[in-house]
């Protein structure tokens, strides 16, 4: 990477008039207009708005997995709006966790193995990302259920597994795609709670939802409409 | 290479994913498994058949130039009247003009073959009596079981000494002490002195004395024993025959002159024989042209085998493509947490490899099964050589890597966002 990090930024992540446009043949969707916003570090987000309104698009791009159309997005003061494929991968790998609202484990691995996937990636020795699984599993209250698949557990444990797995690179943000949209809202509280712990232990996390319950876990709210920031309230 | 121990980790989670699919990657491996195994199999019992008639030439000699006695085209047609005697064949002298006139010639050896019944006390057998001489022996290769061959001593004295084949000597001897019988042959009564191996080939269309029911004597015995006229009665008529010699062997001393030594005796025989009463039978040539049978035999072969190994491959794309629409959200998943596009690739390669080579080696098993079971059952000689082994693991590995490149690049080429939300 290029770019020296920029450590005393006080931003984790900054758009500078940020535009995602969808070209599809004739028709041209603008998911995100111009949008420029800053989220500080250590800070909790959560993004509201109408379907379509943009939300997924820009969690997307604030994780890497997509570049914008246009404008810079500057993650830990460093310019990676212009990295190719193969960058965007190393970012992921070492500075984003992703939460989903659909869990997306590998079903036929373990509880264990799905945890340790990211540190497969970065080229861990198997014995040492198992115990790293074995203590993320312990800190989101699975140490049960190491050896079960995937199909075996509820939606509340499954995306405890998720948030374990996020958080085996210690990265810098936790990005959360309505991450109890798929759960009732008892267990949608204790993802919650465990996501405050998170937070309060130092990390970023902007996360996306429609639910105002869930939303009011976070410190900043901020409200899309048509691919534009609609209000911010703190 | 492009698998060495920098990916063993890689192998590791591949051959572990593939094990997730038990089902799915044993389906995928069949293919391989009976493409390779087939291809062994057929290639070890061509090498097996080409082999054997390699073998049966070769025990004829390489150095060696067979003549035998034919007789003409036109007499056999003929209808034969009551006093009609053909008189065809190669002569005594023909030995003779070959063994001096010819520089390359190192030994010849005339033979004469006599039908005559063998009896032993109550025991009968029909034997094909060689009047031959001692060399002969040493140009047709038979291990010696007891005694010895002839000798020149039985040449010179004419003695009624007669050399057994295993199968002829059991067949007479049974359980008596073999050696030193004496067995009756034509009204004339001759002692056993040696036993040889029986030649138990099918024949290879060459006419040598290699039969199972041989009795080897001196040419000179059988000369003056039997004469030189058979008499055959066939449906009512009668048929005579004089032939002085039924074949010369002739030994060359070196291969690089067997091929101008034939013609030169082709050119001697065409001005000595008014009529086409011979053949000229060159081993060497035979072997040749069994070399080049056998050479095309192998490229058909192969070309079958290559066929069955596509087929082979394909089932594995095939597989492999469904595995990666199936495995769409999985890919996303990966690419999500940070895997690279190489990285994807490389994983769904690994697997493609893993489950081909994992194939192919099930199918070398099988290939050296089948071969194995066909000897067993049938008696059919197979040869399994390395270089087919070699060979079409190499090929299904590679076979691998042909067919698992597409479907490992098009996986990889998904989009991460789309392969994430795919059901
Ligand atoms: N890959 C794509 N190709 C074309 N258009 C797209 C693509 N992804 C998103 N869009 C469009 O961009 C706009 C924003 O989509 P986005 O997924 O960000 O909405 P969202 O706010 O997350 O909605 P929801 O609450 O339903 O998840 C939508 O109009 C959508 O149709
Ligand atoms: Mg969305």
């Amino acid at each position: 990477m290029q770019v020296a990090l920029e450590e005393n930024s006080p931003f984790e992540a900054v758009f500078e008039e940020i535009s995602k446009i969808y070209t599809m043949g004739e028709t041209r969707v603008c998911a995100l207009d111009r949008v420029s916003i800053s989220f500080a570090r250590g800070s909790f987000w959560a993004i509201r708005g109408a379907s379509g309104s943009g939300k997924s698009t820009m969690l997307n791009l604030l994780g890497c997995l997509d570049r914008p159309s246009s404008g810079r997005y500057l993650l830990r003061g460093e310019d990676v709006s212009r990295l190719d494929d193969d960058h965007l991968s190393e970012i992921r790998l070492k500075s984003i966790g992703f939460i989903f609202q659909s869990f997306n484990l590998l079903p036929q691995s373990t509880v264990e193995e799905n945890i340790a996937l990211p540190l497969y990636y970065q080229g861990w020795e198997p014995a040492q990302s198992f115990s790293r699984a074995r203590m993320l599993a312990a800190q989101v209250g699975l140490s049960e259920r190491l050896g079960h698949r995937p199909t075996e557990l509820s939606g509340g444990q499954q995306q405890r597994v998720a948030i374990a797995r996020a958080l085996a690179n210690d990265p810098a943000i936790l990005l959360a795609d309505e991450p109890t949209g798929n759960l009732d809202s008892d267990t949608g509280l204790e993802i919650m709670k465990l996501l405050t712990d998170l937070k309060n232990a130092g990390k970023t996390i902007i996360m996306v939802t429609h639910e105002a319950e869930i939303a009011a876990f976070a410190d900043h709210q901020l409200v899309m409409k048509d691919g534009r920031i609609d209000a911010i309230s703190h | 290479m492009l698998l060495n121990i920098r990916h063993l980790r890689e192998i590791k989670s591949g051959v572990k994913n593939l094990l997730q699919h038990k089902l799915r990657s044993s389906l995928t491996m069949l293919g391989m498994v009976f493409g390779v195994g087939s291809v062994i199999a057929m290639l070890a019992v061509g090498e097996g058949a080409s082999l054997e008639a390699l073998n049966q030439i070769k025990r004829l000699g390489s150095n060696n130039i067979i003549i035998s006695s034919q007789k003409p085209l036109e007499e056999e047609t003929q209808q034969t009247t009551r006093s009609f005697m053909s008189i065809y064949g190669l002569l005594y002298d023909d030995e003779v003009r070959l063994a001096s006139g010819f520089r390359h010639i190192l030994r010849t050896v005339p033979v004469k073959i006599v039908r005559q019944s063998g009896r032993l006390g109550e025991r009968a057998i029909d034997l094909r009596v060689v009047g031959t001489v001692p060399d002969w022996f040493r140009l047709v290769q038979r291990p010696l079981i007891a005694g010895r061959t002839l000798s020149e001593r039985d040449m010179l004295q004419a003695t009624n000494a007669v050399v057994l084949t295993e199968y002829g000597a059991r067949r007479l001897l049974a359980t008596r002490n073999s050696l030193g019988q004496h067995v009756k042959i034509g009204g004339e009564y001759f002692e056993v002195v040696g036993i040889v191996q029986s030649e138990s080939g099918q024949g290879t269309g060459l006419q040598a004395p290699d039969q199972q029911i041989d009795a080897y004597i001196p040419l000179k015995v059988a000369r003056e024993r039997f004469g030189d006229v058979t008499t055959r009665i066939t449906s009512g008529s009668r048929t005579r025959e004089l032939v002085e010699l039924h074949q010369i062997i002739v030994e060359v001393d070196a291969t690089a002159f067997v091929e101008s030594t034939a013609a030169g005796i082709e050119a001697m025989l065409v001005h000595f024989h008014k009529k086409n009463d011979y053949q000229i039978a060159v081993p060497l040539a035979l072997l040749r042209q069994a070399e080049a049978t056998k050479r095309t035999f192998n490229i058909v072969l192969g070309s079958i085998a290559g066929i069955s190994l596509l087929v082979g491959g394909i089932g594995i794309m095939n597989i492999m493509l469904a595995s990666v629409t199936e495995r769409t959200r999985e890919i996303g998943i990966r690419r999500a947490i940070g895997a690279k596009r190489r990285q994807i690739i490389l994983q769904f390669l690994i697997e493609t490899m893993v489950l081909s080579t994992t194939g192919g080696i099930f199918g070398i098993l099988i290939g050296l099964f089948i071969p194995w079971l066909i000897t067993l059952v049938v008696g059919m000689p197979t040869v399994v050589t390395s270089l087919s082994l070699i060979l079409s693991l190499g090929i299904s590995m590679m076979i691998g890597i042909i067919f698992g490149l597409y479907p490992a690049v098009r996986a990889a080429g998904l989009d991460p966002i789309v392969a994430l939300r795919h059901e």
